[in-house]
């Protein structure tokens, strides 16, 4: 039985700040920010978006292309984040609910850092395949939080993926997956902390580069396939020089790359990040296309998927919003005290 | 608002549920007991499509108490493209020039949290199509 993807779909803020606008406020050099991260510009929650309501909308895209789906028949849903609105109270309640999946539905959040995107793909996959569940929907979607004047202010974006998971009616099959998985604290955010801390560099070659490294070379060896099989890969993107320097090390082409890397123009959106970049991909995809995917959680851990695109693509793609009009359609720009309001960095009277 | 009447709102608020008369098929948003119409009192439940056009609108700028880090903001009047006309706030709309007839969609946001420890209320709001 094969299993995959039956629809996805994305959902992105409108709201964007550039670098320079960040840069100007912190007296940092916005050029070699933009050079050090190959990034220009990121997505920002309106005050009125979090997790919850991206999801929402990204759930209802993903529907969209998974055409003949009664939401009845999703057996599971799980959103993965590390900003879930509510500490206790899962955001998938309030999802499914606005859906219309519920009440025969299991629902669970789940974290991991940027990961917990495809870790709810991973284990919604195992649910299909075990035959638990008709259908279930993943979700990776992140408000993510980045401290004033940190490194990680520049980057910390916002933006919803969503995957319908099934075994008929295929977009995509996943052919395989291998999930790599060691203690490597290289980010990690306490509880009742606002901001996460990080390790600085640490976060490179011990713990990224290591970690997508480890798992896309065991799937790779695991499928017997090698990069030049494949028409895109999408990596985990906190920033632009990293997946594309991995993707290198690894044999892939920036031509295989640049379709599903978002993060110049959105920023780093966490768990929703490497599944966004791949919402990308299917937008354009062919038939019998070969897609790449390795995701990266702090902490850390990744989790390596291969896709073939089916016949089916052609009749999705044009049934819900596409990621990159998203990304590059209608966008209002904040300056920065806008931006430290929509995010609630302003500290206000009682 | 309580958090049970939000609660009891959900097929509403979340998912666009209206009543069509079963007798001369005008769509009530919110459902109601007798259509005004032809009154009928049978309906069948269908969900509104989301698409919509401004009818009216204005700026908020005195707003109520929840909502007062909110102002200004837009409200405005919509025609549901199914018929209903409901009255919503309209948010991404940059600097906030709204047309009368211009096209707009419902899409799912946070409303007002009842307070900072308090629960979330979502529904709907309108953005430009």
């Amino acid at each position: 039985m094969s299993v995959g993807i039956v629809g996805y779909g994305a959902n992105l803020p409108r709201h964007r700040i550039k670098v320079e606008e960040i840069a100007k406020v912190w007296g940092a050099d916005a050029p070699s920010y933009k050079k050090g991260l190959e990034l220009r510009e990121k997505s920002v929650p309106a005050p009125d978006q979090d997790v919850i309501t991206l999801s929402v909308e990204a759930a209802r895209n993903a529907l969209l292309r998974a055409k003949g789906v009664n939401p009845q028949d999703l057996g599971a849903i799980y959103i993965g984040s590390e900003s879930h609105p509510y500490a206790v109270k899962p955001s998938g309640t309030v999802v499914g609910e606005a859906i219309g999946a519920f009440p025969s539905c299991h629902v669970a959040d789940f974290e991991f850092a940027c990961k917990a995107g495809s870790e709810a793909m991973f284990v919604v996959y195992g649910l299909v395949k075990a035959g638990l569940v008709k259908y279930g929907l993943a979700i990776g979607a992140d408000t993510s939080q980045g401290a004033p004047g940190d490194a990680l202010e520049y980057s910390a974006a916002a933006g919803a993926a969503a995957y319908i998971i099934g075994s008929q009616d295929l977009v995509a099959t996943i052919d395989d997956t291998y999930s790599f998985t060691t203690d490597t604290p290289d980010f990690w955010r306490r509880e009742y902390q606002h901001y996460p801390q990080h390790a600085g560099r640490f976060t490179g070659e011990p713990a990224y580069f290591r970690t997508v490294l480890g798992a896309s070379e065991a799937l790779l060896k695991k499928s017997g396939m090698k990069p030049k099989d494949f028409q895109y890969a999408v990596f985990h993107q906190p920033n632009g020089k990293f997946p594309m320097r991995a993707g290198k090390m690894l044999g892939f082409s920036r031509e295989q790359i640049e379709t599903g890397w978002l993060v110049p123009t959105l920023g780093n959106t966490y768990s929703g990040a490497s599944p966004l970049g791949l919402t990308a991909i299917l937008d354009v995809a062919k038939p019998g296309d070969k897609i790449f995917m390795c995701s990266y959680g702090s902490g850390a851990g990744s989790d390596a998927f291969i896709y073939t695109v089916t016949d089916r693509i052609r009749e999705v793609q044009g049934l819900a919003a596409k990621t990159r009009d998203m990304l590059d359609k209608n966008v209002i720009y904040l300056q920065y005290g806008e931006y430290a309001k929509f995010r609630r960095k302003i500290l206000k009277a009682e | 608002m309580p958090t049970a009447r939000t609660w009891r709102e959900y097929p509403q608020r979340y998912r666009y549920e209206a009543a069509v008369c079963k007798k001369c098929n005008k769509w009530h948003f919110p459902p109601r007991p007798v259509c005004d119409a032809c009154k009928g009192e049978e309906f069948e439940t269908k969900a509104m499509r989301r698409t919509g056009k401004i009818l009216s609108h204005t700026v908020i700028r005195v707003p109520p108490a929840p909502f007062k880090d909110q102002a200004p903001y837009a409200m405005a009047v919509i025609e549901m493209d199914d018929g209903p006309r409901i009255t919503t706030q309209v948010v991404d709309c940059g600097d906030g020039s709204l047309k009368i007839g211009q096209k707009v969609k419902l899409e799912f946001r946070r409303i007002y949290d009842d307070s900072e420890a308090g629960s979330i209320n979502y529904g709907y709001k309108a953005v430009p199509a």
